[in-house]
Formats: structure tokens, C-alpha cells, sequence
């Protein structure tokens, strides 16, 4: 516990964050119907430091880590500063995106399979990326994906070059694709729940294969999650969503031991795990708000246990009780 | 209206014939291979071994859980179980009478075992008729087997309203229209609607958010009581299998490795297998977090299973006898059986016997 907290710190203590986001506000607008998707999410990441989002299907976390790279659809009208290494992404041209995503920021996906390319191999797949943006030549880009590979712990690397991705099975598929995004050294990954389709003994040696890469390498990582038990092994802080707002930021361990918001308390109750047995769960009643009329003030205030007329009067706005922790929830003590 | 007499109408229409101490259902040696079909002229050119003699009971009023990884068999197990597939060998005998055998045979028929016997899917929405009203999807199954329309409806709104869907604001509703949790809510309704007495649930909770999953669990609790259901509970989440389930199947590559009492599954772990599956479980404690996987490697395919144990290939304690023989399924005491050679004494593991107590 002490390492993670320390580690955390030191990262913490560092000059510039890597990642800034500050108001960033995500419509999806169509003909008939605008979908609020991201609703004023500010976020800091430090270099070297792990964050985990964690929501449920509909929170905004996958579509947050998108905007990050710029890779949303055109219906997305996207408001609010985008910083990635000092850089505004939202300013970039068309040729700047081409050489950030895959240079600086790198993603990998869930399904592994319709991440890579199916017609190529392995190996040209991994020293394509390395051509494209270091500009060295293809042997010595050959020579590189070979390491990749060793790197990402694929057992026998060398004749594994030459597979087609249907020629893998699922965990070696997932690592080749981590293999493809560190492929030039990215200050940060983005990690759309990439151990979520994975059997049980398959996704703990991927979370501990990304961890330790993360060490040797320096990278900072957002992972989106919806597993707790996830967010447990693999981060150094997390960011709790719901409705398109984090409403609940802090360390790791402090997070899971006490949340301070209802929603994260609510899902940590609702966490089936050992001990359970025999009685009854604690369930959130309800669903989550549709995203085309939030409702106003606080949007879990129609499935909160604690709300009051206050809660829905006007948005809670952040309180920061702990120098490092941060919940939306007008009960949560603290400054405003 | 009134619950408790909701509760005498849905009560199995057919009654408990072999006494409380006979299996509902026992399965010995069943068998499912798949031919994989390829070459000049589409022969056969290799087997996938899915389910490869597997045996075991589900006992009246009891929750079994079958957990296990991708390829282990237990989605097929699943399907054999309702007899979507039929088996390539063994025996399925509902509670005493063996099913697809004619009634004067003393069997039971597969149209009325399928009545008895429902299941749930992981895919909600896969699984529901996208043009049918929900109501009519749960009535659906009832008129096929003679109710009149207008009572397969009463019985489809009196199955809403105890699955927690209001049914003057949902009946008419289409899938569509509803959540993942709403949906599901629907499918459980409509597996309960010929009134069965044995409810296989695939994944039932797999496809949902935590708040929903809760949720369902605590539904699929409440409808065991009320309706004296038995369930056959199949999930690669094993914190969710360790709080639903009474006993516990483990499963690998087609064949049973662990069963036994959810407690001993849980707390006395004999095969390495499952000792690993349980070890594999992230913790929720950063202070705990580990730094070895528990295996390496992806489970083998099913294809071309090794010899002797199947596990060998991954298992720290691999010696030449689990190449050699198949081990055997031991008795570990109060109906806890491993199928790993340790756990017999005398079987020629250096370790064995070590397990045995």
C-alpha cells in the first residue's frame, strides 16, 4: 500500500501533468435527439502515474478516453482544453493527430481482434508503426517488433512474427496488441477495457504484464473500467463516473476502504465477493439518468439513499475533504 | 395481485415423483464431440472434444454452480442439459425416469422434460422476439402448450409483476424499449412461464452492470424460494457462482476437474486447478495485489486435449504419471471429488495422498 501511495506521490510531484482535461463537455447530436455523453470533466494525470475511470455502461468513461486521442465521430461536438503532454489536441491539424496518436498516446482496445489487422502479420503490423514514426528502416523496424514481442512475453517471439491475428489465442492476440501500441515508446497509454473479455487466469497475467510495463517504462495510463477488483490490481488513482461527470476522485486504497460518495459506496456494496454468502445484496435501485434530459442538480439525487431537496436544487459542486481526494456530494465535508 | 396466491398458482404443475433423496436430474458420461469439417470432400478432418464424459447430479432445491474458462464446456454442458444438442453418448435420467424414452417405456418424452426444464441466456436481447410484445413473448411458450390465450396472458402479467416489472407500464413494451436489466428481468419471466422445475442460467449476470447484477441476483433468489425452483448456475465469475450457489462444478477442457459443497470448492481447493482459478481473482485491495500470475498461458484448445490429466500442460506439479493415466475422480469426503492424481493415494504422484484427509 505504502509503495502504490508513494509512487503516487512522486509521480504527483513532478512539474507538468501529462494529461489535462479541464470542462471537457462531449453532445452527441443527431437529427432527432442530442445524447450529453460528457458533462465538465476535469482531469489531471501525472507522467508514470496509473488512473483508473470506473463506471458502468452509459458513464462517459469510454467516451472521455476517446476524446483524449481525438478519435470521436464527427456527430460528437466536443467543448473544453485538451492537453496531452503540453499540447493542445484540439488544435491539432490533421497531419499533427497522425503523428501524436500511436507516437505520443497510444490505445489498446477490448477486442484485440478488431483492433488488429487481419491480413497482415504480427510482425509487420508492429514494425509498420515504428517505420511511420521513428522513419528508421525496415529491418532494424523488424528487429524492433522482435523485442516487442519479448517484451510483451508472447513465447516463442520469433516464429509468433510471422501469425496472422486469427492464429493466436485470445491472451496472445491481447498482448500483441500491447505490443503494437508500445511500439514507439508512448508517454501514455489509453486502455479501453482490455481484460475484460479474458479468462480469469489469462486477465491477471495481462494486468500484471501491463503493470510491470508501466514500470519499465515510465508511461502513464488511463484504463477505463467497470471492474472494481481491476481498478484494485492495477491503479494508482481512480476516478469514479456516473451520468458523464467523475463524481468521486481519489488514491486507490482510501477509495475501496472508505468511498466518500454514495454511488461508489452503492457499487462497493453491490460487488458480489466472498463473505456475501447467505445474505441479501445491497442493490442501487433504479438506473442511471438517460442522457438526453439530465436531471438537475445532483444526477444521482433519484437513486440516492441520502438525497435531499437540496441535492436537486442545484449541481454539487466538488469538496475536497483530504488534500488528494475529491467528491461531488453536497453531504461530503470539506471546501467547496 | 395477492402474492401468496401468485405463489400456489406457479408452483411446478407437475409434482415431485422420485421422492426428495433422487436427483432432479443426473447426468452419467456424457458426451458431446463437434467434427471439424474440412478437405477435398468435407470429411471430417479433427473433433472438438466440448463435453468429454462428464457426471454428475443436481439435487432438488439446490443451486449447482459450473464455472470454468472459455472452451471448457459448460456453455455446451448447458445446451445438452436442455437438450438444444443432443449428447453423442451417456445417460440423462429426470428425476428417475431417463429422458427422451417414451412414457410407456417409463422415460420421460424431450416435450415434456423441455417443459420442465427452461433456461435463461446471457444475451438479453438476442434472446427475446424483437416484434413481440414482451407479454406476448412470455406468453408464447404457454399457448404452444395449450393454454388459452387469454390465461397465458393473465399468467404473463402475474410473471411481470413478479419479476418487478409493473404490468400495466411494461406488457406492451417491446424489447427495444427496455434496459439490459429490464430485459433479463423478461427472459427469467418467461422461462418460469410453463412453470418449470429446473431453471438453467447461462451467464445470466454477465452482460450486466454491477448495480443491475445485484440486483438480479437478489430477484433470482426470491423466485427459488417462492416458486421451489432448482437451478443450474453457469458464470465464469466466481465471486458471483460462490454467493449463489449450494455445489460447485469446476470445469476444464471438457471434463469435470472439482465438484463438491460450495464451502470445500472455496476454502479447501484440492485440484490445482481450481486452487489457481481462485488465486486468479483480482483483489480489491491494492495493499494484497499480486505479483505472480497463478498460470501462464492461455487453457489449451479442445481440439487436441493432452494426454492423461489436462491440466498437466499448465500445472505446477505435472509429473510423468499425468501424462500416463487419466486420474480418476477421488472421493474427498462429503460428496468433494478432484480428479487429480495427488488426491489418490498411491496413484504414483510423488505427492499423492498428501491431499487426502
Amino acid at each position: 500500500m505504502s509503495e502504490v501511495m508513494d509512487r503516487a506521490a512522486v509521480a504527483a510531484a513532478g512539474a507538468a501533468p501529462l494529461v489535462r482535461l479541464r470542462d471537457l463537455h462531449v453532445r452527441f447530436v443527431t437529427r432527432d435527439r442530442t445524447v450529453h455523453a460528457v458533462n465538465g470533466v476535469d482531469m489531471d494525470l501525472a507522467p508514470g502515474e496509473v488512473l483508473c475511470i470506473l463506471g458502468e455502461s452509459g458513464s462517459g468513461k469510454s467516451v472521455t478516453l476517446r476524446a483524449l486521442m481525438r478519435l470521436l465521430p464527427r456527430t460528437a461536438k466536443v467543448e473544453g482544453r485538451i492537453e496531452v503532454a503540453g499540447r493542445d489536441v484540439q488544435a491539432m491539424t490533421e497531419r499533427e493527430l497522425a503523428d501524436f496518436r500511436g507516437g505520443d498516446v497510444a490505445m489498446i482496445f477490448q477486442e484485440p481482434m478488431t483492433a488488429l489487422d487481419p491480413v497482415f502479420t504480427i510482425g509487420r503490423q508492429i514494425a509498420e508503426t515504428v517505420e511511420r514514426h521513428e522513419g528508421v528502416s525496415r529491418r532494424a523496424a523488424e528487429a524492433r517488433a522482435l523485442e516487442l514481442l519479448e517484451l510483451v512475453q508472447i513465447p516463442s517471439a520469433k516464429r509468433r512474427l510471422s501469425a496472422y491475428p486469427h492464429e493466436l489465442s485470445g491472451g496472445l492476440r491481447q498482448r500483441a496488441m500491447i505490443a503494437v501500441a508500445l511500439a514507439c515508446r508512448p508517454k501514455l497509454l489509453l486502455a479501453d477495457e482490455p481484460t475484460t473479455a479474458l479468462d480469469a487466469t489469462v486477465q491477471i497475467q495481462v494486468l500484471l504484464l501491463l503493470r510491470s510495463l508501466q514500470e519499465q517504462m515510465g508511461m502513464g495510463v488511463i484504463f477505463v473500467t467497470h471492474d472494481l477488483g481491476v481498478a484494485g490490481e492495477i491503479a494508482d488513482r481512480v476516478a469514479v463516473m456516473y451520468a458523464g461527470k467523475v463524481v468521486e476522485e481519489g488514491p486507490v486504497g482510501a477509495m475501496m476502504r472508505a468511498p466518500l460518495h454514495p454511488y461508489p459506496k452503492g457499487l462497493l456494496g453491490a460487488t458480489v465477493h466472498a463473505g456475501l454468502r447467505g445474505r441479501r445484496l445491497t442493490t442501487i435501485p433504479g438506473a442511471p439518468p438517460s442522457l438526453e434530459t439530465l436531471p438537475a442538480g445532483c444526477a444521482f439525487a433519484p437513486r440516492c439513499p441520502e438525497a435531499e431537496p437540496a441535492c436537486t436544487a442545484d449541481d454539487p459542486a466538488p469538496r475536497r475533504p483530504a488534500p488528494d481526494r475529491m467528491a461531488r456530494c453536497i453531504k461530503v465535508p470539506g471546501r467547496a | 395481485m395477492d402474492l401468496a396466491v401468485l405463489c400456489v398458482m406457479m408452483r411446478p404443475m407437475t409434482d415431485d415423483r422420485g421422492g426428495p433423496a433422487q436427483p432432479l436430474l443426473a447426468l452419467r458420461d456424457l458426451r458431446k464431440h463437434f467434427p471439424i469439417r474440412g478437405g477435398l470432400f468435407g470429411g471430417a478432418v479433427a473433433t472438438v472434444r466440448a463435453v468429454d464424459g462428464v457426471s454428475f447430479a443436481v439435487r432438488k432445491g439446490e443451486t449447482l454452480g459450473i464455472v470454468g474458462e472459455s472452451g471448457c464446456g459448460k456453455s455446451t454442458t448447458a445446451r445438452l442439459l436442455m437438450r438444444l444438442l443432443d449428447p453423442d453418448s451417456g445417460e440423462m435420467v429426470f428425476d428417475g425416469e431417463p429422458v427422451g424414452v417414451s412414457a410407456q417405456a417409463g422415460g420421460i418424452t424431450l416435450k415434456e422434460y423441455r417443459r420442465q426444464v427452461q433456461m435463461v441466456f446471457q444475451d438479453s436481447y438476442a434472446s427475446l422476439n424483437p416484434r413481440l410484445p414482451i407479454e406476448d413473448s412470455i406468453a408464447f411458450a404457454p399457448r404452444v402448450h395449450g393454454v388459452p390465450a387469454r390465461e397465458a396472458q393473465e399468467r404473463a402479467r402475474e410473471l411481470l409483476a413478479a419479476v418487478g416489472l409493473s404490468p400495466a407500464q411494461f406488457a406492451r413494451r417491446y424489447p427495444h424499449e427496455l434496459s439490459g436489466g429490464q430485459r433479463q428481468r423478461v427472459n427469467i419471466a418467461r422461462a418460469l412461464a410453463l412453470r418449470p422445475r429446473l431453471v438453467i442460467l447461462d451467464e445470466p449476470v454477465s452482460a450486466l452492470d454491477k448495480s443491475v447484477e445485484a440486483q438480479v441476483l437478489n430477484l433470482l433468489l426470491d423466485l427459488k424460494e417462492k416458486f421451489g425452483l432448482t437451478y443450474v448456475f453457469i458464470s465464469h465469475d466466481l465471486n458471483v457462482v460462490q454467493y449463489i450457489s449450494d455445489r460447485v462444478l469446476v470445469m476444464y477442457l471438457g471434463i469435470i476437474a472439482e465438484q463438491g459443497p460450495v464451502e470445500a470448492i472455496y476454502d479447501r481447493p484440492a485440484h490445482p486447478y481450481t486452487r489457481a482459478l481462485l488465486a486468479s481473482r483480482p483483489s480489491m485491495d491494492p495493499a494484497r495485489r499480486r505479483t505472480e500470475p497463478p498460470l501462464t498461458g492461455d487453457p489449451p484448445n479442445p481440439v487436441n486435449p493432452p494426454s492423461g490429466c489436462r491440466f498437466r500442460t499448465r500445472c505446477p506439479h505435472a509429473e510423468a504419471v499425468c501424462a500416463d493415466r487419466v486420474p480418476a475422480p477421488a472421493d474427498l469426503g462429503g460428496g468433494h471429488e478432484a480428479a487429480c492424481h495427488m488426491a489418490v493415494p498411491g496413484s504414483g504422484h510423488s505427492q499423492a495422498g498428501r491431499l487426502a484427509a
